[in-house]
């Protein structure tokens, strides 16, 4: 038995259909080809299509438009197919962000590591060695929410915030990596440090990551970062890049 | 291109529009003024676009200077305002002079101002719009010896008012459930709805902490859900219990718990609310959440047509004898008892 997809209000702002109630590979998946295909519809109601971890939504001014024509509209096209069986976007990147975990510029490695049950070096051995995907661009421009990373890494987010991570910060929560873009506040625990931009507002481009790339970050020397923050311009950090067919 | 100078500037002033929308999936809200209902306000009483930018100034306004006569409108928190120290009404707009000391002072009702330029605040769009964004780094809080280029104007009228409106002093805030709301104990949501709360210090164009009278709101399990979308008027549950509401610049997703949603209508009221203000939590249902939200629409595209030429006591006016207080259609000269021919 299930209502999934689901389909609710947002505020007055739209409507979110929803795939799955946790993280799931194949409901992420779901979100962005259902946002394809709600954007691929042109409807002139629809202000923006976006995605989250699970979810796609729908902005829409509910004063202006009747909730049940659209939702009418949102069921039968769900109907056309099995969207968890949809395939990962085209033209996808893979990065190797340059990284330092813990010390001073990433104080809560320890704190991390101590939650997973592991200690540091085996922490950073991990999460320098894995791969994650873009699963979700949201909170900041450009800001990727990244994952997932190995049930190990399924710690919850802190009960406080802490009251500001630098840009290019990594933080870690619920099998997740976040890079934030901009000065933050968060509830997730900053373990490790880059000089990647994910915005960057001067440029052509000013997004550098789309939903289904892919990362890693490579554990490098405080120092060494710090001469890559001093070098580097373009705002990619001293990361390389290939492509994923 | 006509210029308004910042000869002096408060703590935070900001080039703001209707903000920019289109970019939520790449992680930017639409941000824009915090009191949108101000940028109507000010339209209607330069007899301009509400899409113009103006300044919007938090705590307290400035110093400024123009280089040509420039029309102005005052609209927002209200400040105490002079012009070389002639004092100039609130919710209003007035002429100032090439040159003259447009002085804005502290914010007496409400949290930000808002200055209005005839022909609008000319910065260059950034992605179709002048919205500073904050927390995005698009654009910058404006500074001392700054200055912003100011639109043509094809207005004339000044001396325009518009009644004040009550948003400025905290109150019920009209909330609808949220995606998260039915998570929450039956008991819970009671008590949220009973609950007093003062509007913190802790408050920014992200979000407005709100303090409870008493207990905080339990949010049990809550610290591992699945991250999702959130919008302007979000009550989101932090791990202290206090809600905050999401304001314009509020973050795309988020994984807190969000208990409902403030209607779009009293966002402005949020916004304005000064710190310690009195404010209540109260739900209602879609239905009459959109039909609050489409009579507050009909309200502000009345606004040109509330907005009113200013009975002013000839008793107030410093420099009597510099107004044209005729004009027209009777001639001094003529002999008004003189047949028509």
């Amino acid at each position: 038995m299930t209502d999934l997809p689901r389909i609710r209000t947002v505020g007055l702002s739209g409507l979110l259909v929803t795939f799955a109630d946790k993280m799931e590979e194949p409901a992420n998946r779901a979100a962005l080809a259902f946002r394809a295909a709600v954007a691929a519809q042109d409807w002139p109601e629809v202000v923006e299509v976006s995605t989250s971890l699970v979810s796609t939504f729908i902005e829409v001014d509910l004063a202006a438009v009747p909730i049940d024509t659209i939702t009418d509209r949102l069921e039968e096209l769900l109907r056309t197919r099995d969207w968890l069986q949809a395939a990962l976007p085209e033209g996808r990147t893979l990065w190797h962000v340059p990284t330092v975990y813990g010390t001073d510029l990433a104080p809560q490695l320890e704190e991390a590591a101590a939650l997973a049950g592991v200690d540091p070096d085996t922490a950073i051995a991990e999460l320098s060695s894995a791969r994650v995907r873009v699963l979700t661009i949201g909170f900041a421009p450009g800001q990727p929410y990244m994952g997932e990373l190995s049930e190990t890494w399924n710690i919850p987010r802190q009960e406080g915030l802490t009251p500001s991570v630098p840009p290019g910060s990594l933080v870690i929560a619920i099998r997740q990596l976040i890079i934030f873009t901009t000065h933050s506040p968060t509830g997730w625990r900053h373990i490790g440090q880059t000089a990647w931009e994910n915005f960057r507002p001067s440029q052509q481009d000013p997004f550098a990551l789309s939903p289904g790339d892919e990362l890693t970050f490579p554990s490098v020397s405080r120092a060494e970062l710090l001469k890559i923050k001093d070098q580097d311009t373009s705002g990619a950090g001293g990361a390389t890049s290939e492509a994923l067919s | 291109m006509s210029v308004l100078r910042i000869l002096s500037g408060g703590p935070q002033l900001s080039v703001q529009d209707a903000g920019r929308p289109g970019y939520r999936s790449q992680g930017l809200t639409v941000a824009g003024a915090m009191d949108l209902t101000a940028l109507h306000e000010g339209a209607a009483l330069l007899r301009q676009s509400p899409t113009m930018a103006a300044i919007e100034m938090a705590g307290s306004g400035g110093v400024f200077t123009a280089d040509r006569d420039t029309r102005i409108a005052l609209t927002g928190a209200v400040m105490a305002t002079n012009i070389d120290g002639t004092a100039l009404a609130w919710n209003a707009s007035h002429l100032l002079p090439a040159g003259a000391r447009l002085t804005i002072g502290g914010a007496q009702t409400g949290s930000y101002g808002y200055l209005h330029l005839g022909g609008g605040v000319n910065t260059a769009p950034v992605m179709n719009a002048r919205a500073t964004h904050l927390r995005a780094g698009i654009g910058a809080a404006l500074q001392s010896g700054d200055t912003v280029p100011i639109g043509d104007d094809a207005g004339t009228d000044i001396g325009m008012g518009l009644i004040p409106d009550s948003r400025f002093d905290g109150g019920t805030l009209r909330c609808v459930s949220s995606m998260q709301t039915s998570s929450f104990a039956a008991d819970v949501l009671a008590r949220f709805e009973a609950t007093a709360f003062a509007r913190d210090p802790r408050a920014n164009r992200m979000g407005v902490r709100m303090d409870p009278d008493g207990d905080g709101f339990a949010t049990q399990g809550a610290l591992s859900i699945v991250s999702e979308v959130t919008v302007p008027g979000d009550i989101q549950l932090t791990g202290d219990g206090a809600p905050f509401v999401l304001m314009c610049e509020c973050q795309t997703t988020g994984g807190y718990p969000r208990i409902g949603t403030v209607i779009p209508c009293d966002l402005p009221r949020v916004a304005q609310a000064p710190a310690g203000a009195p404010i209540r939590f109260t739900f209602i249902d879609m239905h009459a959440a959109i039909e609050i939200q489409r009579r507050h629409e009909a309200m502000l595209k009345a606004l040109p047509r509330a907005a009113a030429p200013r009975v002013r006591n000839p008793a107030d006016i410093g420099d009597l004898l510099s107004y044209q207080l005729i004009s027209g259609a009777i001639s001094a000269d003529a002999d008004p008892y003189a047949k028509d021919t």
